[in-house]
């Protein structure tokens, strides 16, 4: 019996303390995090905080940083806006589950944050929750992805367009003139806001467009093994296809890697045109070497923006229009340079 | 004569995974005269993007798709065998073992020029990291006697994470284009290098299990650990010899699983894959509560799965209806190998006998 | 059916693969009667009781009860309903509920939820059993002699006409022994017909009123205990006159080499973790010495800590006058020792391995890790060994469990002298056995020691005792309090000795 407290302990503090170096899994503060460029500086000037001499607490809840580049990146940037010496004493919690969400969120109103930044992993279930938000005076925005609850319950969505990437990524491909397009879609975690966005502009145009067709129309949920199986079983049942559209980079690289050992080419001028989104900077150097042929960007960076949001509402400002769409561009293989690469890449 | 051989037959745990296989062939078979485009059992010649001649055709991506799966299932069989529990941190070790390897081929840079180590150095510290996640799980299991979902719960829920970690979150790819030869063809060689490895893996348990004693021993263990201990074997070394081979497993495993891409997606890679493996064991006829085992049966089993799931991506079955599918195969497999059902099904080979003896 | 019948079965059937383990065999209980049921291991004892609880259905024959003509039981739940209840030796409850919640869960009269009316049910049920244990005790802290009266109690509330006891006191002493009697006695006298199957003669003798014999799967007959004095019986049994069960040390004769009487082993205060005072011990070689003492008197734990099985923590060994090393069994076994375990089914067999496996493992372990026989290797081991003993199996490959009781003990004891001991230990080698084997047993143990070897033998039987050893040590409370040999090894003065120098007779 006690050597099995002894090891449960052992274990429990191991899995701590590989939590607390990850700084994923479990909730730490803003502070303890590695990365925050300026956190020294900000730990010595003690005029650095916001006007009211107080930190700002936010609260921010986030998909898994690990889930994919793109949320690598967007939680880098969050780390990276909400420091000490911005002004900010930020917590963070990551779960790619909604439940968990939203437990982590009613844990942030208890602990009476200002605001709670809320990057959702299902766009359905958040009412009650942000209305004990709003009883308890905290302020809500919602980033990256967006909810289906009433706009009064929150502050700002900063979001991408994820219907506007899927059409700004069909139109490309109707532009590249194909006398037939027989299209290979890998989806997303079905359900999920990019997956039903990129989804929509495709099937809405394959439906419309009578030389416009779906081979397979699989999910791989973002997962470029699967993805690299189902291109694996259309190849091996011979079914022809000149156009691989895959929701995520990760995806299109494993379509990619089955298109290679097959000895199907693909890119610029090739037999199969690869496209892909997120604009990770692989991804965009593979544009570059022609190898692939379109990369939709989905903007990570959104700290700037809520950090605008946040400072125009602290000084008795109001947000104009609550739904803020980002930026976003798609990329062509044929006119993509370094400088692209280098400055959209993540 | 045949009545024997139908006898034993029944009694072989060999019989359920070839059923399975035939079953699956018999489906395959009835889709191609459906559609008679297709050819499942066809294996054609193709040139790669590399100009080198290799095989393709669904039997060829069954074979190198089930590899991992198959080497997998080596070291689940033992575990189950020794500890009459099962490792459900595999996918999340194969993540730090895979992890570990791009951080020492990559430096800690995210898009180096060239290998910082050798691809052997590389595969090295996996194995050395996989057996450290194994002689953790081990240890809490042999010597602290935690039942073994519950220890390896610890990886399990922590292992992405500190596979992130390791990198720095970052998702670094390796440059050197050997380095996929793994995952997919070395130039001049037809057959998937995946096919080698895994064979090799299956040679290597084999002579293992020829030339030493593992067998017995973990048998023994499985069955009376008390008993086992009183005729000199030290159960918790089998125990936590059964986690080392499993973390080599898993390193084999992750080399080939990172290899395939060149690079690693911490939360998505190996997803689930403890589950296939389990079921690989359980599709084997093996007693998931522990002592004797058939290896070969877990790792027909590891291949039937990958047959299965190769089939319906096949019949463009929705890729998110997969699990019920697999679902609903543990369930016929289940109750077939159930002694209910097993004791039916002799009895009636005996009726058919009675009946047979009476008539003559 | 006649007045008095509570339970009538006629040519029963029953065929497993490759064995008719019953053919045609009658079986009747009357009202109020203890009816034993003798018969050597794998003489269809409890193939007749798996078909009468249910857990086997028979091929041919029919059960009838009182008021019941050909009544079909096809699961143990059947039977319960038709009121046959069964206790077995190995207690089925649950350790961590109470007595209460023991003697009424699982029977949906929902008592089980109302605690208050539950617990004075069971204590009235207790107390009219004369049963010594309160119904909110928790089950675990009864000794093993009230846990199965505790069963014995569940079984009679259950409305049953027909009690099987299946061996039900193998794990008990004697005081406790004579409690389950008394129990017996009591629910006999209110009309409860019981199934007696035990080993122990005396006990059949003692409590019963009927004897079946059942041999090789057929009746031989139906006995009023009167009528077949204990020597009959026994022969009925083995199908064959007996062999003078008193005369068997004269038949080998005493081990002499040249070396006879060097000492092979000698423990000086040995102590192991299982909380015996330390010991002092020896063993010359070809000799046949035993520890002896009531059951809990440390007589098991004293051979354990020789061969490592508990923790040692004090003491010294020395083999051939040499001090070695015995932490762990496989220290032993290097050393030529070898530990036949008290408790078969826990310590002993590996169930579900073959019979061949279960022979050559502790050989094997001795040979190597890295060097495995090879299958015809292991194979000739087995066989050997089969012949040897006797082994009454279908081969070498069936699975250890599938053997019966005494069968299993010959394989474990094959395993050991596989090894070529030089030092044998027998820890209550002849327990819930037929006594066929436990003749043979003992047979084997005097002829063993008079090529040499060095046995050590623990017994619950003392004339088993008797009958092997040349020295005995004799325990008491978890320490020696003497040694007996030569003429001393007798009946009186083990009572004497154990029970500390006041004579019992």
């Amino acid at each position: 019996m006690k050597k099995r407290v002894v090891a449960l302990l052992t274990a429990a503090v191991m899995a701590f303390s590989m939590a607390a170096c990850n700084g994923g899994g479990a909730a730490t503060t803003g502070g303890s995090t590695g990365g925050s460029t300026g956190g020294n500086t900000g730990g010595s000037d003690t005029s650095a905080p916001a006007a009211s001499g107080e930190l700002i607490k936010v609260g921010i809840i986030n998909n898994d940083p690990n889930e994919s580049g793109y949320r690598t990146a967007n939680d880098k940037d969050l780390q990276n806006m909400f420091t000490a010496a911005n002004g900010y004493e930020a917590k963070f919690a990551y779960s790619l589950k909604n439940d968990e969400q939203i437990q982590a969120a009613q844990g942030f109103i208890t602990d009476e944050v200002d605001y709670l930044l809320l990057s959702a992993a299902d766009t359905a279930g958040w009412d009650g929750v942000l209305k004990d938000a709003q009883a308890a005076g905290v302020k809500v925005i919602l980033f990256d992805r967006t909810i289906d609850a009433d706009p009064s319950l929150y502050e700002a969505s900063i979001v991408s367009d994820m219907a506007k990437e899927g059409q700004t990524a069909v139109d490309w491909l109707a532009g590249q003139g194909l006398s037939e397009y027989n299209v290979i879609h890998i989806q997303g975690v079905m359900g999920s806001a990019a997956q039903r966005g990129r989804s929509g502009a495709l099937d809405t145009k394959v439906a419309a467009e009578s030389n416009w067709n779906i081979v397979t129309q699989q999910t791989a949920e973002w997962n470029a093994e699967k993805a690299q199986q189902i291109v694996q079983s259309v190849i091996d049942a011979k079914t022809p296809f000149n156009v691989i559209y895959a929701e995520n980079d990760d995806m299109a690289k494993g379509a990619v890697a089955a298109l290679d050992s097959a000895g199907i080419s693909h890119g610029v001028g090739k037999d199969v045109i690869v496209m892909g989104f997120d604009c990770n900077k692989w991804a965009l150097e593979e544009l570059l070497n022609q190898n692939w042929n379109y990369d939709g960007q989905c903007n990570p960076f959104q700290a700037s923006y809520i950090d605008n949001i946040i400072k125009t509402l602290e000084s008795g400002g109001s947000v104009g229009e609550k739904t803020i769409i980002m930026d976003e561009k798609g990329f062509d293989a044929t006119t993509i340079t370094q400088e692209d690469v280098d400055n959209y890449g993540i | 004569m045949k009545k024997i051989d139908l006898k034993k037959l029944l009694s072989n745990q060999l019989l359920i995974p070839f059923t399975a296989i035939i079953i699956l062939c018999i489906v395959n078979i009835i889709y191609d005269c459906v559609n008679t485009d297709a050819a499942f059992f066809a294996i054609e010649t193709k040139t790669n993007n590399s100009g080198f001649t290799v095989f393709s055709g669904p039997l060829i991506t069954i074979l190198d798709n089930g590899s991992e799966l198959a080497i997998l299932a080596i070291g689940m069989t033992l575990v189950t065998a020794a500890s009459g529990g099962q490792d459900i941190s595999v996918g999340a070790t194969i993540a730090i073992a895979g992890s570990a390897m791009l951080r020492v081929l990559c430096g800690g840079n995210t898009r180096p020029e060239t290998l910082a180590a050798p691809i052997i150095v590389g595969f090295l510290v996996a194995c050395i990291v996989g057996m450290l996640c194994g002689a953790f799980n081990g240890l809490l299991v042999s010597v602290f006697r935690i039942q073994p979902m519950i220890a390896t719960l610890i990886l399990f829920t922590a292992g992405r994470s500190i596979a992130a970690w390791i990198n720095n979150n970052e998702l670094p790819i390796v440059p050197d284009p050997k380095f996929a030869y793994f995952g997919s063809f070395i130039p001049g060689i037809p057959i998937p290098t995946t096919v080698f490895i895994a064979a090799a893996c299956i040679i290597v348990a084999a002579l293992l299990l020829k030339f030493t004693n593992l067998g017995l021993y973990t048998q023994a263990v499985g069955i009376n650990e008390s008993s086992s201990r009183l005729n000199g074997i030290n159960p918790t070394a089998i125990k936590f010899i059964s986690f080392i081979i499993l973390g080599l497993c898993v390193a084999v495993a992750a080399l080939i699983k990172v290899s395939r891409l060149s690079t690693i997606n911490y939360s998505v890679i190996a997803k689930d894959i403890e589950m296939d493996a389990i079921l690989a064991v359980a599709l084997g006829g093996n007693a998931l509560s522990g002592g004797k085992f058939n290896m070969w049966a877990s790792i027909l089993g590891a291949y039937i799965i990958q047959f299965l799931t190769t089939t319906l991506y096949r019949f463009q079955v929705d890729s998110s209806a997969l699990p019920a599918y697999k679902a609903v195969v543990v369930i016929i497999l289940v109750v077939f190998s159930s002694p209910v059902v097993r004791d039916k099904l002799s009895s009636l080979s005996n009726k058919k006998k009675a009946l047979k003896k009476g008539v003559a | 059916m006649e007045e008095n019948r509570v339970l009538e079965m006629r040519g029963i059937e029953k065929s497993f693969p490759g064995v008719r383990a019953l053919r045609g065999v009658d079986f009747s209980l009357n009202k109020g009667e203890i009816h034993a049921l003798m018969g050597e291991n794998g003489a269809g004892k409890s193939t007749l009781i798996k078909v009468l609880t249910g857990v086997y259905t028979k091929d041919a024959g029919s059960i009838s009860m009182q008021g019941a003509e050909d009544i079909q039981i096809h699961s143990p739940q059947d039977a319960q309903n038709v009121g046959i209840s069964t206790v077995y030796q190995e207690i089925t409850l649950c350790p961590n509920l109470t007595v209460a919640e023991n003697m009424f869960i699982g029977r949906g009269n929902g008592r089980i939820t109302k605690w208050k009316k539950m617990n004075e049910d069971a204590d009235k049920i207790l107390r009219s059993l004369d049963i010594p244990a309160a119904a909110t005790q928790q089950l675990a802290s009864c000794s093993i002699a009230v846990q199965q009266m505790v069963a014995i109690a569940r079984a009679v509330d259950m409305d049953c006409k027909v009690l099987i006891l299946d061996e039900p006191t193998s794990s008990l002493d004697e005081q406790e022994v004579e409690k389950l009697f008394k129990l017996m006695r009591d629910l006999k006298s209110k009309g409860v017909g019981i199934i007696f199957v035990t080993h122990f003669l005396d006990q059949v003798y003692e409590v019963c009123d009927r004897i079946t014999v059942l041999r090789d799967g057929t009746l031989v007959g139906e006995y009023a205990i009167a009528d077949l004095p204990r020597v009959e019986l026994v022969a009925k049994m083995l199908g064959k006159e007996m062999d003078d069960l008193s005369d068997i040390k004269g038949e080998n004769a005493a081990y002499s080499g040249e070396d006879a009487g060097d000492l092979v082993f000698e423990a000086n205060g040995l102590q192991s973790d299982a909380g015996i005072k330390p010991f002092n011990f020896y063993i010359k070689k070809g000799e046949v010495n035993g520890f002896t003492g009531l059951l809990g008197s440390g007589r098991s734990e004293c051979v354990r800590a020789i061969f490592g099985a508990d923790r040692v923590i004090g003491g010294e060994v020395k083999m051939h006058k040499k001090t070695v090393k015995i932490s762990k069994p496989l220290d032993a076994m290097k050393n030529g020792i070898a530990y036949l375990p008290e408790d078969r089914k826990i310590d002993g067999i590996i169930g579900d391995l073959s019979v061949r496996d279960n022979i050559i493992l502790a050989l094997q372990v001795l040979t190597g890790f890295f060097k495995p026989f090879s299958r015809a290797k292991a194979q000739a081991f087995a066989e050997e060994y089969i012949k040897k003993l006797n082994i009454k199996t279908a081969s070498a490959d069936t699975p250890i469990a599938s053997l019966s009781g005494g069968n299993q003990q010959k394989v474990i004891l094959a395993r050991w002298l596989l090894m070529h001991p030089e030092y044998l230990i027998l820890d209550e080698p002849t327990r819930g056995i037929d006594v066929g084997t436990k003749v043979d047993i003992q047979k084997l143990v005097l002829e063993l020691a008079s090529q040499g070897m060095s046995v050590t033998f623990i017994s619950s039987e003392t004339d088993e005792m008797i009958r092997t050893c040349s020295r005995l040590v004799v325990m008491r409370d978890r320490k020696t309090v003497g040694e007996l040999s030569g003429d001393d090894v007798n009946q009186n003065k083990i009572m004497e000795t154990i029970a500390g120098g006041e004579a019992k007779s």
